[in-house]
């Protein structure tokens, strides 16, 4: 299946759909990237390429909406784009709570309107030794935190995906135990790497990838990216997350890229980038170790995997 | 109607059916039609299918036990030497197109990875089945020997469907189904031994 640029929602569009709903407010700002965003598209992906590395090449709109996991919508990875159809995401709301100076209930659209939407052209690596070259749209998490207002106390930030069997037929099953939950500590989350996705090739988050709104930490093992966020708790202790339940030995809290952390499935040494035919080395924190290696640097990351 | 002969006449186009689907992935491996990720698609396709033929195989054996049916036992060789087939196209994609004889990484792999372990042992044992099939070494080893031998179909089966158990991560129903078919045709041959222990000399 191929897009094209007319069948799908030009950003710009997009942009202006969210701009009559915020009013004037933020049209200044906004200003300043619809300009840029005017050819945000896949069709003229260079819009991207100052964002990517000489090694990297995007990966298309098809390999990225047909070639994932997303559990709620089945456990093969074509799985997501067949099953999730019947998904809504709008109108969508954010509940934040936990240590907070007051819990509340976010409009997502509350939400987009305080926030600038920017690009960003990250590098995804799945546990299961495949990666792909991902051009995102989203806003740092950490402007999101700034808004929930959190004590002092909270340590650590927990993500809850949406639980609605009916529109995902993956949760009809237990496989996981539903809601998928996800966590970053404090300073992961504050981190200018971490976004929350709105967007991916400048049109708004496909169903298949986590709409409408979905955590991308780009130096972690993809299943720390929850999708379809509904609820974010904050927290003074480590929470637990869906895959270091099902199966702790594989599965930690942290889950950074490491090609020296082995795990009992996969070699992290090396992976299949999407798209190429032999495989090439795996990097230390997927290449982001200039921007994370600091978190980490009293960790002992074969214990802390 | 399930006579020896009728068995050995459907024999060329079973022959092709179960040809067929490697030539398929071939193909649409090579024209780029196996999806975004060809490599782990093939590998997954061909494991699939041969895990399946060994449980064939097995059941062949259980149903010969039914006398109208007993003459089914002629297929037995031939599947199982498909079974053997999808092995080794199975393990060369991994080998070749996976790791591009990576043999170091391979062997690192091999050793650290229980999965991996549990499937390569199954393809060693499957070798010894292979290479003692025809008429010829079942006279030259004596058919007590043979017998022994081919007895191995037991770990490989097994190996081969723990192989496939421990890779899936959450859904583990396909494995389990596998695994429980080859629990009751193995427990259907102990019962036989058990109730008549003549018939498995």
């Amino acid at each position: 299946m191929k897009i094209l640029g007319s069948e799908i929602t030009p950003y710009k569009t997009y942009l202006n759909r969210r701009k009559f709903i915020k009013g004037s407010l933020a049209s200044a700002m906004l200003a300043t990237v619809t300009s840029s965003a005017f050819a945000n598209h896949e069709s003229d992906p260079s819009i991207y390429s100052k964002n990517l590395n000489e090694n990297d090449k995007l990966n298309s709109y098809e390999e990225i909406t047909t070639y994932n996991n997303f559990y709620e919508f089945g456990t093969h990875k074509k799985h997501p784009h067949l099953n999730s159809g019947n998904f809504k995401p709008r109108p969508w709301t954010i509940k934040i709570d936990g240590l907070v100076k007051k819990p509340q209930t976010f409009d997502l659209e509350k939400i987009l309107s305080n926030v600038t939407i920017e690009d960003r052209v990250y590098r995804l690596r799945c546990v299961e030794a495949w990666s792909m070259v991902i051009p995102w749209q989203g806003f740092q998490l950490s402007e999101l935190i700034k808004m929930a207002e959190p004590l002092s106390s909270a340590k650590y930030v927990q993500f809850v995906t949406v639980f609605r069997p009916e529109e995902m037929p993956g949760q009809q099953k237990r496989t996981i135990i539903w809601p998928y939950r996800e966590g970053l500590r404090m300073d992961e989350a504050m981190n200018p790497l971490t976004i929350l996705a709105t967007g991916l090739y400048g049109h708004e988050m496909p169903n298949q990838n986590g709409a409408p709104i979905r955590l991308v930490v780009p130096w972690k093992y993809g299943f720390k990216s929850i999708k379809s966020i509904v609820e974010i708790r904050f927290l003074d202790t480590q929470p637990e997350t869906s895959w270091e339940t099902l199966a702790p030995w594989e599965y930690g809290f942290y889950a950074n890229v490491n090609p020296n952390v082995n795990h009992p499935r996969w070699s992290q040494g090396t992976e299949r980038r999407i798209g190429e035919f032999k495989r090439r080395e795996t990097l230390m924190f997927n290449g982001y170790e200039k921007e994370v290696a600091h978190l980490y640097k009293d960790l002992d990351l074969t214990k802390f995997y | 109607m399930f006579s020896t002969r009728n068995f050995n006449r459907s024999k060329p186009v079973l022959f092709i059916l179960i040809l067929f689907p490697s030539l398929l992935w071939a193909y649409q491996f090579v024209t780029g039609n196996l999806g975004v990720n060809p490599i782990e698609k093939l590998m997954d396709e061909l494991g699939l299918m041969a895990l399946r033929l060994i449980i064939i195989t097995l059941m062949i054996t259980t149903l010969s036990n039914i006398k109208p049916l007993k003459s089914i036992v002629v297929l037995r060789r031939m599947i199982g030497l498909f079974a053997f087939y999808y092995v080794c196209l199975h393990f060369s994609t991994y080998i070749v197109l996976d790791h591009f004889l990576d043999m170091q990484f391979i062997i690192q792999d091999i050793i650290k990875r229980p999965f991996i372990t549990f499937g390569f042992i199954s393809f060693l044992f499957l070798i010894p089945l292979a290479s003692t099939s025809t008429n010829n070494m079942i006279k030259r080893l004596g058919f007590k020997l043979w017998k022994k031998i081919h007895y191995l179909i037991y770990p490989v089966a097994i190996l081969a469907s723990m192989h496939f158990y421990v890779l899936v991560r959450a859904d583990k129903t396909e494995p389990v189904i596998y695994m429980g078919i080859i629990i009751l045709l193995l427990l259907h041959r102990i019962f036989k031994r058990l109730t008549r222990p003549q018939l498995a000399q």
